[in-house]
């Protein structure tokens, strides 16, 4: 009789038993359909979860909403789509009587005017990170379906770029690994050089002797001996557009390395506009990884408008990933049908916040090649590091600009 | 559960902070299930303060650990105090007292300094422990902050292992300027506090400058909600909003249609950058000020 406002399938009425059964059996499909949807929820959190749900009653949704957000969600977008994901499974999916959620994955874009898009009392403000229906398991994929699929201008391309040729051909698997073991050497390298100078703020005794003289060879005061080395932070720009297509995606693989080795890495992927690809380049399983990026590059491959998606990526993302340890690199040929003098502006911008801007671009390593474009002429001045980034070695011959401070 | 956010509402709001239904059951939740809650949101949302108010709510003592890049265990949990085992052990060797130093004398509480996690621990009452800005120290000591937060014990070599004498109530700050690590995160409750609607900051600052006249505050919060909505590069937060309504008080405004250049002039409380005073010019001003009044 409780459950008789959300639950009309079960009109016969039903022992105290049963309606606790249904009651626990709803409330752990919850916690797996969560984490069907990328809640990242572990054994002692689903737990919690459900004795909070015994705590503050099934029954009571609101209150039982603000609960579980908070132990369930982790990150500010899982914050924004956890609203809609409650209201699909506690308010619209109810009638069904059923805990379990169907997987099937057949759930496009286009399907998603489900009655809950009405429904979810305008808890879902931003679009971008809106909840598929519950049919549709790949939530962040969608997520990054919308990222791709706004704001389309008229000289990108339809056409979807193959990501997967990537996978057939070797010599680009190879190429992977050694991107991948350069930037692992990097990061050697440096926690190296960060272990001989730390010592662990240890005691300097030679210079504590030295100290003590003045005290009649007490060693009252100590001298101590401090880190120096840090690891910049590196944040990649990736120009994407048709130009580049034939290095874009060894750079990408080189960004996955680097993502890889580097905890606090970043990188963005532009075009006529701006993507952040970091989360989807991290992901550890080569299938999530593919499936990720197939999304995400649908349309890549078109014109290119640095200026614009500069501007974009500080207004959205600057303020909270740029720092003054901050090694900020453009890959980019400079071929831009923008006007240089925004992309000027907001170069300027970047480069007051951090430490240093490295352009890397592929055709300076061709013989006949200067950088002759307006844009590239304009940014000139305020590049730290010019350099090439056509084959392996002119990737390695990157570690000094990239890796030291 | 009802009566308890209740009297937890009541509490917050009386020691000067106003949090929306969902913090308060964050709040509550923290000490029901004994899990530290992660704070996120930009500067000056008034993720700090909140902490400063449970300590206030509970009445327990507030230990707070300031994170930076390079923070190592001798600054968070604990230190030997050198220089007073130094001098220990030469008083010894000038007055050769009868019992020997022993390494447990020199290595026991009394040669060691507390920093705050340490005492956080090792208090016989439970106190709220404030971990700020946690995205601003290395990963390493976000590892080792797990370990303290899951089993609430440190381990010391020459001592052995500290279990904890009170479990303390731990809040964490983040202000996204590295990613923290998922295991961290799935740890801990999770809450994100963004900038206050018309309704939240009118009522803060009517609770916090209660002189002020109702027309004026209302304009003023307008005029903020609004200057939000510009390109800035630092947005201006609650402690901005507080700030510049101090000091339109001081000047003894009646009303922000009285005087646009005093308003010009008092922008500094709320843009910190040279940019921002820049993009924002006389006219603009004047434009926000008129959709306030």
């Amino acid at each position: 009789m409780i459950l008789n406002t959300d639950n009309t399938a079960y009109e016969q009425s039903l022992s105290v038993e049963q309606v606790a059964d249904l009651i626990s059996e709803r409330s752990i499909g919850f916690v797996r359909y969560a984490r069907e949807n990328r809640f990242p929820l572990g054994v002692s959190e689903g737990l919690d979860c459900l004795r909070v749900m015994e705590i503050v009653g099934v029954t009571n949704k609101p209150q039982l909403k603000l609960a579980l957000k908070g132990l369930m969600c982790s990150s500010a977008e899982q914050w924004e789509r956890f609203d809609r994901l409650f209201d699909l499974y506690w308010v619209h999916n109810s009638s069904s009587g059923n805990s379990r959620v169907s997987t099937g994955g057949t759930g496009s874009r286009d399907k998603n005017s489900t009655p809950a898009d009405s429904g979810s009392g305008g808890s879902s403000t931003n679009p971008q990170f809106d909840v598929p229906d519950p049919s549709d398991v790949q939530s962040a994929d969608n997520a990054m379906a919308s990222l791709s699929q706004q704001g389309a201008s008229a000289t990108e391309t339809l056409a979807q770029t193959h990501f997967n040729q990537l996978n057939h051909a070797a010599e680009l698997r190879e190429m992977e690994e050694l991107a991948k073991n350069l930037a692992r050497k990097i990061r050697r390298k440096l926690l190296r050089r960060l272990k001989t100078a730390s010592k662990g703020r240890r005691i300097d005794m030679r210079r504590t002797m030295r100290a003590s003289l003045q005290h009649g060879g007490e060693p009252v005061s100590l001298s101590y001996r401090k880190r120096r080395v840090q690891i910049p932070k590196l944040v990649l720009m990736l120009d994407v557009s048709r130009s580049m297509s034939v290095y874009s995606y060894l750079f990408l693989r080189f960004a996955r390395g680097i993502l890889d080795v580097f905890q606090d890495a970043d990188a963005y992927a532009f075009h006529t506009r701006l993507q952040h690809i970091g989360e989807a380049l991290r992901e550890k399983r080569r299938v999530d990884l593919i499936e990720k990026m197939e999304i995400i590059s649908r349309g890549w491959g078109g014109g290119t408008r640095i200026d614009s998606s500069l501007t974009e990526f500080n207004r959205r993302y600057a303020r909270s990933v740029l720092d003054r340890r901050t090694v900020f690199v453009v890959v980019s040929d400079g071929y831009d049908t923008g006007e240089p003098d925004a992309l000027v502006r907001e170069l300027t911008k970047i480069k007051r916040q951090v430490k240093r801007i490295v352009w890397v671009n592929p055709l300076l390593g061709q013989p006949y090649y200067s950088p002759s474009t307006k844009c590239m002429q304009a940014v000139l001045p305020l590049i730290d590091v010019f350099a090439p980034g056509h084959n392996l070695a002119s990737l390695a011959a990157l570690e000094k600009p990239l890796a030291t401070l | 559960m009802q009566e308890m956010l209740q009297t937890l509402a009541e509490k917050t709001r009386s020691s000067g902070y106003i949090a929306e239904q969902s913090l308060l059951m964050n709040l509550w939740l923290m000490s029901e299930l004994g899990r530290p809650l992660l704070l996120e949101g930009d500067a000056g949302v008034g993720k700090t303060q909140l902490g400063k108010t449970m300590a206030d709510v509970l009445g327990r003592p507030l230990i707070r650990l300031q994170c930076y890049e390079g923070l190592d265990v001798n600054t968070a949990v604990y230190e030997w105090n050198y220089q007073r085992q130094l001098l220990a052990i030469r008083r010894q060797e000038v007055t050769g007292a009868d019992a020997p130093l022993t390494d447990e004398t020199l290595f026991s509480e009394t040669y060691m300094l507390q920093r705050p996690l340490m005492q956080a621990i090792t208090s016989d009452d439970p106190v709220v422990l404030i971990i700020d800005e946690i995205d601003r120290a290395d990963e390493e000591f976000e590892a080792y902050l797990m370990e303290v937060l899951s089993e609430y014990q440190i381990s010391v070599p020459e001592l052995g292992t500290l279990k904890a004498r009170s479990i303390p109530a731990v809040i964490l700050t983040s202000n996204g300027t590295r990613e923290i690590s998922d295991a961290l995160r799935r740890r801990c409750l999770y809450h994100y506090i963004d900038y206050p609607n018309f309704d939240k900051e009118l009522d803060i600052v009517k609770m916090r400058m209660p002189d002020i006249s109702p027309r004026l505050a209302s304009q003023i919060v307008t005029f903020v909600q609004k200057l939000r909505q510009e390109d800035l590069r630092k947005i201006p937060g609650i402690a901005e909003t507080l700030d510049w309504t101090a000091s339109l008080l001081k000047l003894d405004l009646q009303s922000l249609g009285d005087s646009p250049d005093v308003i010009f002039d008092t922008l500094g409380c709320l843009l910190k950058t040279r940019e921002d005073r820049e993009a924002i010019e006389q006219v603009t001003v004047q434009k926000l000020v008129s959709r306030a009044v």
